[in-house]
């Protein structure tokens, strides 16, 4: 477990980028455009077909990123293949996780037969992220009450399991993540679907209040695209932010004017250097802490 | 009524609450309303909602000896006629419990999605009925092949937004749906229209269409004395299926009872539920493409997770979602009930499919044999009963889940591609100069 010591020093800044958007060798250099820029840890994003939690922004890299060819397994081999010393988290969705432990027995027949239920569970997908470095996960569609396996098999492997706390929850589900999650935990700003927005809102301040007494360090995502948004988000006593669809909107420009791959990279450097030191300017403004 | 309890999210090992989590307090603020209101009628809401099915709905819906039909196989059928409830299927039951029950929760506004139009329609109709602001999500394909439902719901007064994503299907519009719900879940309601989805919208789903058989079971003992050996309903989501079957469940006995039973005891024995589902244009999936040219979930499909709940699915060997087909829009799913999954597993519900050809087929027969133009859905079962009535027994209830005034359109198209013996000459129009219906 560990992927709190990223948090440890200075506020954390978090980026996320579907691994294979818009292509297998662009994203490898996008992502370790992010490291330079001063990434803390990398959200990497293993496509679905149906992100039920993402808008528009990351559904279109999702959409780039399948019609390339990635896979679990091509995703695996992006993250060997990467060359980053920032640990990474795995975001995906249950199916693709559930499922992995099938491919073999399912992948030889042309029509699927109905009794090839999944006998293992999570447990293979874990412990082929365990081994090609993957440090953790985040998984939008696995509430807590679902996350029993994931949680066991993460145990088994030395991985963390985030949890997303939204602006609507209350009392026995806060305590039951509380119970499960490890790493850190992930803020969500405000309701509704991933995307860049333009203000920062009052619920994050909520949420943060109601996250006081939890242990593992506190990461504010949903909406934010600024250096200022990220202060702003640290000042009122977040640990770290969460960015994704601003630097997805980029590397979508990208692709869409045929830039230089190099010149794309660039952009997201240079936003992932803004967005993290409007963090530790953040922090610098908090109140500090009155310590014994 | 279901006595199930309320907190209870699994059907063996099927079913669950995989949301995001901004969703969870909505669904279980909805699971303790389902349990209130629903399952302990709170308020009175099940009288209400009874009451305004038989005015508003029209119910009971009537369940009609086929007399051609009984004649051609040598077998009595029967037809549940959710066709001539109030907007020509039986979504409306769901519909306008879920509405209703949105007004009880003291929601504002309701949103649902739509694959053949049919369950849009409905939810527009009830919100206006009830008064509640309505927004239907549709994906575009769907939006252009079933354009009289798009216009029935925009007359009703419901905004109907196209979903562009994907290939522009059922699937999609859940999804997006889910995104709306996301977030606007303080004051809305997603009125889901079959049993899919996260906890308690599979039970309670079931428990609003439940209707379909609490009737069917009755009028059957009443007109023929016993129960019947076979229901047979087609399969998409499975809200008319689960509907269809729900009362008949637990007369799982070692044998049929048709056999009748003149003391007036309670009937007893088994009676064999049947879920058609669309075998589409073949029942090969093109992995390399992500395509299942079918919709047949309980038949071909296996274990996973989509659209908030454990089912089984139309899948490739990665867990990518294959995009389904069949001619019929309102099958045309790549998953389908985690309770009709659970029974299937179990060996209570038996699933079979139709292929295209086969359901144009049958909607000519029983348009032109019983006078009852079926939904294409419904033609699905229909094409089992003309390959199958011989393992059905003697006495066969088939749920004629919706009208067919809908499909005209792409029955004329599809049928025009095939060589259909049964199918009318329509040249009648080219003659005329006229092409349009």
């Amino acid at each position: 477990m560990g992927l709190e010591r990223a948090f440890a020093d200075e506020p954390a800044f978090v980026p996320y980028l579907a691994a294979g958007d818009p292509n297998y060798e662009d994203s490898l250099a996008y992502v370790e455009a992010l490291a330079e820029g001063g990434a803390d840890v990398i959200e990497l994003g293993l496509p679905f077909s149906e992100p039920i939690a993402e808008g528009k922004t990351i559904q279109d890299a999702i959409v780039r990123s399948l019609e390339s060819g990635m896979t679990p397994d091509r995703f695996f081999e992006f993250v060997e293949d990467l060359d980053v010393d920032v640990p990474l988290v795995c975001m995906t969705y249950y199916n693709l996780i559930y499922q992995y432990g099938d491919s073999e027995s399912r992948s030889d027949s042309g029509t699927a037969s109905g009794d090839t239920a999944s006998q293992e569970g999570p447990r293979p997908f874990v412990e082929k992220a365990a081994e090609v470095g993957i440090e953790g996960f985040v998984v939008p569609d696995l509430p807590a009450e679902e996350a029993g396996p994931l949680r066991e098999a993460c145990d088994e492997f030395g991985l963390d399991l985030v949890f997303i706390v939204a602006p609507t929850t209350r009392g026995d589900r806060l305590e039951r993540m509380m119970e499960q999650v490890s790493g850190y935990v992930y803020v969500q700003a405000r309701l509704g679907v991933t995307g860049a927005r333009d203000d920062v809102d009052d619920a994050t301040e909520a949420s943060l209040a109601r996250l006081s007494d939890w242990d593992v360090p506190k990461a504010v995502g949903f909406g934010i695209k600024t250096g200022e948004h990220a202060e702003e988000i640290v000042a009122a006593g977040a640990d770290g932010v969460i960015v994704g669809s601003a630097l997805v909107d980029i590397v979508a420009e990208g692709h869409e004017d045929g830039d230089s791959t190099e010149a794309v990279a660039d952009r997201l450097e240079s936003l992932a250097r803004e967005l993290k030191q409007g963090a530790v300017r953040g922090a610098q403004e908090r109140p500090q802490p009155e310590r014994t | 009524m279901s006595t199930d309890d309320a907190h209870d999210p699994k059907f063996g090992e099927y079913g669950g609450q995989y949301v995001p989590e901004a969703l969870m307090p909505a669904i279980e603020e909805l699971a303790d309303a389902y349990g209130r209101y629903v399952l302990e009628n709170e308020d009175g809401f099940m009288d209400e909602f009874r009451e305004r099915l038989a005015d508003f709905g029209g119910r009971p819906t009537p369940l009609q000896y086929a007399e051609q039909l009984s004649a051609r196989y040598d077998t009595d059928v029967y037809l549940k006629r959710e066709d001539l409830l109030h907007g020509g299927a039986h979504k409306l039951n769901n519909a306008l419990g879920q509405v209703l029950l949105a007004k009880y929760m003291g929601k504002e506004r309701i949103i649902a999605e739509t694959g053949a139009g049919q369950h849009g329609t409905a939810t527009a109709m009830a919100a206006a009925h009830l008064d509640m602001p309505c927004e239907i999500y549709m994906g575009e394909t769907d939006i252009a092949r079933q354009r009289p439902n798009v216009f029935r719901m925009r007359i009703n007064g419901a905004e109907v937004n196209p979903v562009t994503v994907g290939r522009g299907t059922l699937k999609e519009a859940i999804s997006e749906t889910m995104r709306d719900w996301a977030t606007t879940v303080e004051n809305t309601h997603y009125v889901i229209g079959s049993i899919v989805g996260p906890h308690p919208f599979p039970k309670m789903v079931r428990d609003f269409q439940a209707v379909i058989s609490e009737e069917a079971r009755e009028q059957a003992i009443e007109k023929t004395g016993g129960l019947p050996d076979s229901v047979v309903a087609c399969a998409g989501g499975g809200s008319n299926t689960m509907g269809a079957f729900a009362e008949f469940v637990s007369d799982d006995g070692a044998e049929r009872s048709s056999a009748k039973n003149p003391s007036g005891d309670e009937p007893r024995g088994r009676v064999d539920l049947v879920a058609v589902e669309a075998g589409g244009s073949s029942l090969t999936v093109d992995e390399e493409k992500g395509v299942a040219p079918n919709s047949a979930t309980l038949s071909t499909g296996d274990e996973g997770v989509l659209h908030g709940a454990r089912t089984k699915l139309l899948q490739d060997s990665d867990g990518q979602i294959m995009e389904s087909h069949s001619v019929s829009a309102g099958l045309d799913y790549a998953g389908v009930g985690p309770e009709l999954a659970h029974l299937v597993d179990e060996g209570r519900v038996t699933p079979v499919n139709v292929d295209d050809d086969a359901a144009l087929e049958a909607f000519h027969r029983l348009s032109q044999d019983e006078g009852v133009i079926p939904a294409l859905e419904t033609a699905h079962a229909f094409g089992y009963l003309e390959e199958n009535h011989d393992e059905l027994g003697d006495t066969v209830v088939v749920n004629v889940s919706g009208r067919g005034d809908k499909d005209l359109e792409t029955v004329i198209e599809e049928t025009s591609k095939r060589d259909l013996d049964i199918a009318p000459d329509m040249s009648i129009l080219n003659r005329v100069g006229g092409g349009g219906i």
